[in-house]
């Protein structure tokens, strides 16, 4: 059956590809004028898309532990603020939260007699750091209270305080537990941003957008939007192992 | 040879008092020990030994009775449980060495972070204390790639680097292959000839009866008997301690 099924789709691409009429690899051909400069309009979306990644995930980056760390006190009331903080976050979905980041937040500020303007560019890497902030946080929790016990009991015998415990013995032991998951983290926050696309800010997906729109051919327009993301998320796994092994060379050296 | 008031004792308990939930860990405990004195502790496994030690550099708190460390009494004053652990060295039975660190790193974090010492000064103490326990040839080596006694020893240098007035061993030998065991010992023994204030949670009893100048028998989170050694070996009192001995010395 899945032969069948799998034999008849090759049978309709090959139909597909030899009859000039359904399909339109022209538009984005970069042999002709027209295509090429379709091509360099899609990809000059990538600029934003990666700026406005990079930015929100070193703010969650910062964020999640500044939201962790209170977590792990031994006071119940920052235990709670903390708890709070990442499951109201992380039921929020990620469309309602840039609306309301982008539509309400300046109505708040003016409230508050401020005059800040919320662009696209900061409305998308404000939503995106504080709705990623929540995941690290956890990420966080889960590479720190994976290290032994008995390395905060030794850091406080010799008379580090809580701060000096975790900046000079966990959290350089608990960065190799948490880079895979917060890379898998990045990007996540880098296929997200194409929800700034819907605010109006000219990333990836808008410019792909604006593109069939005027060309109609969204099935090949899509398709190079996919292969762009492809790209990025590959280039960010590689630099994500290259990382990996650089620690692990540093540990045993 | 350290500066403790001599009128005072370096570390009293006091009637200590210690639940974990309904569990009585530790009943009315009363210890003593001078600036100098060696306090070997033994007992069953689960009758509260590790956890006076611990009591006593604050990685417990206990719920009633007191406890005077060089005369400063412990409270839940953040300065205090400081000071405290600044003077109060301790070993643990796992080691617990920092592996990101090199052995070197792991003598000077202490000093450096907690003391305010220079790089310089820090590691001039590391080297001196790293040729105190025999190795000072693995200074530049990660924790992991040395073997156990080493790492121990290790453990011991990085106490000793911030200049204790009292040394708390946690079972220093028990996680060790046999034959490491001496190696370990050696040092521990030496400290204590040095004049060190020492409180050794161990069932070494060739080791207690070199150094102790009193022993502590606990069980059931209670001290059931303790005195010098001589008498503590050769006409222990209570039924449960006897018992206890015969069943560690007959091997």
């Amino acid at each position: 059956m899945k032969r069948v099924a799998a034999s008849f789709l090759l049978l309709l691409t090959l139909a597909g590809c030899s009859s000039s009429t359904a399909w339109g690899w022209y538009v984005i051909d970069p042999r002709t004028s027209s295509g090429w400069i379709n091509i360099k309009f899609l990809v000059s979306g990538m600029a934003s898309t990666i700026q406005i990644s990079l930015i929100a995930a070193s703010i969650s980056i910062m964020l999640g532990l500044i939201v962790v760390l209170p977590g792990l006190s031994s006071r119940w009331w920052l235990r709670i603020l903390s708890r709070i903080y990442v499951e109201f976050i992380r039921s929020i979905p990620l469309l309602p939260m840039l609306f309301w980041v982008f539509y309400g937040l300046p109505l708040i500020f003016k409230a508050m007699g401020l005059d800040i303007p919320v662009d696209p560019f900061w409305g998308a890497i404000i939503t995106l750091a504080i709705s990623d902030s929540a995941f690290t946080a956890e990420i966080y929790r889960a590479g720190i209270q994976s290290i032994a016990k008995g390395q905060t009991e030794a850091a406080r015998t010799i008379g580090l305080s809580y701060a000096q415990t975790m900046r000079y013995v966990i959290l350089p032991q608990a960065v190799r537990l948490i880079l895979p998951p917060l890379a898998n983290q990045f990007i996540y926050i880098v296929k997200m941003s194409a929800f700034a696309s819907v605010i109006g800010m000219q990333e990836l997906t808008r410019r792909a957008n604006e593109l069939v729109v005027s060309e109609y051919r969204p099935l090949e327009i899509y398709s190079l939007l996919i292969v762009e993301y492809l790209v990025l998320v590959l280039i960010i796994s590689a630099g994500v192992r290259w990382l990996e092994r650089r620690m692990s060379t540093s540990e045993h050296s | 040879m350290k500066d403790l008031n001599p009128k005072e004792p370096a570390i009293e308990l006091v009637d200590v008092n210690k639940w974990f939930g309904d569990f009585h860990v530790l009943k009315d405990i009363n210890l003593s020990v001078g600036t100098g004195e060696k306090v070997v502790i033994c007992g069953p496994s689960g009758s509260g030994k590790s956890t006076v030690v611990r009591c006593i550099n604050r990685l417990e708190t206990h719920q009633n009775g007191i406890i005077r460390v060089d005369g400063v009494e412990l409270t839940n004053d953040p300065k205090s449980v400081h000071d405290i652990r600044a003077d109060v060295g301790m070993v643990f039975q796992q080691f617990n060495l920092f592996p990101h660190l090199s052995v070197l790193d792991n003598l000077m974090l202490g000093p450096m972070k907690a003391r305010g010492l220079s790089r310089k000064e820090a590691e001039k103490t590391a080297r001196l204390y790293l040729e105190r326990v025999k190795i000072p040839e693995q200074a530049d080596k990660r924790p992991g790639q040395l073997s156990g006694g080493q790492q121990q020893r290790v453990a011991i240098a990085r106490s000793l680097c911030m200049e204790p007035k009292v040394m708390l061993f946690d079972e220093p030998t028990s996680a060790l292959d046999p034959e490491m065991i001496s190696e370990v010992l050696d040092v521990m023994v030496e400290l204590a000839l040095e004049g060190m204030t020492m409180i050794v949670v161990t069932h070494e009893m060739g080791f207690a009866r070199k150094v102790a100048d009193n022993m502590v028998f606990m069980d059931a989170g209670e001290i059931v008997e303790q005195g010098p050694p001589d008498q503590f070996f050769g006409a222990p009192e209570s039924e449960r301690c006897r018992r206890f001995l015969s069943q560690i010395l007959q091997h």
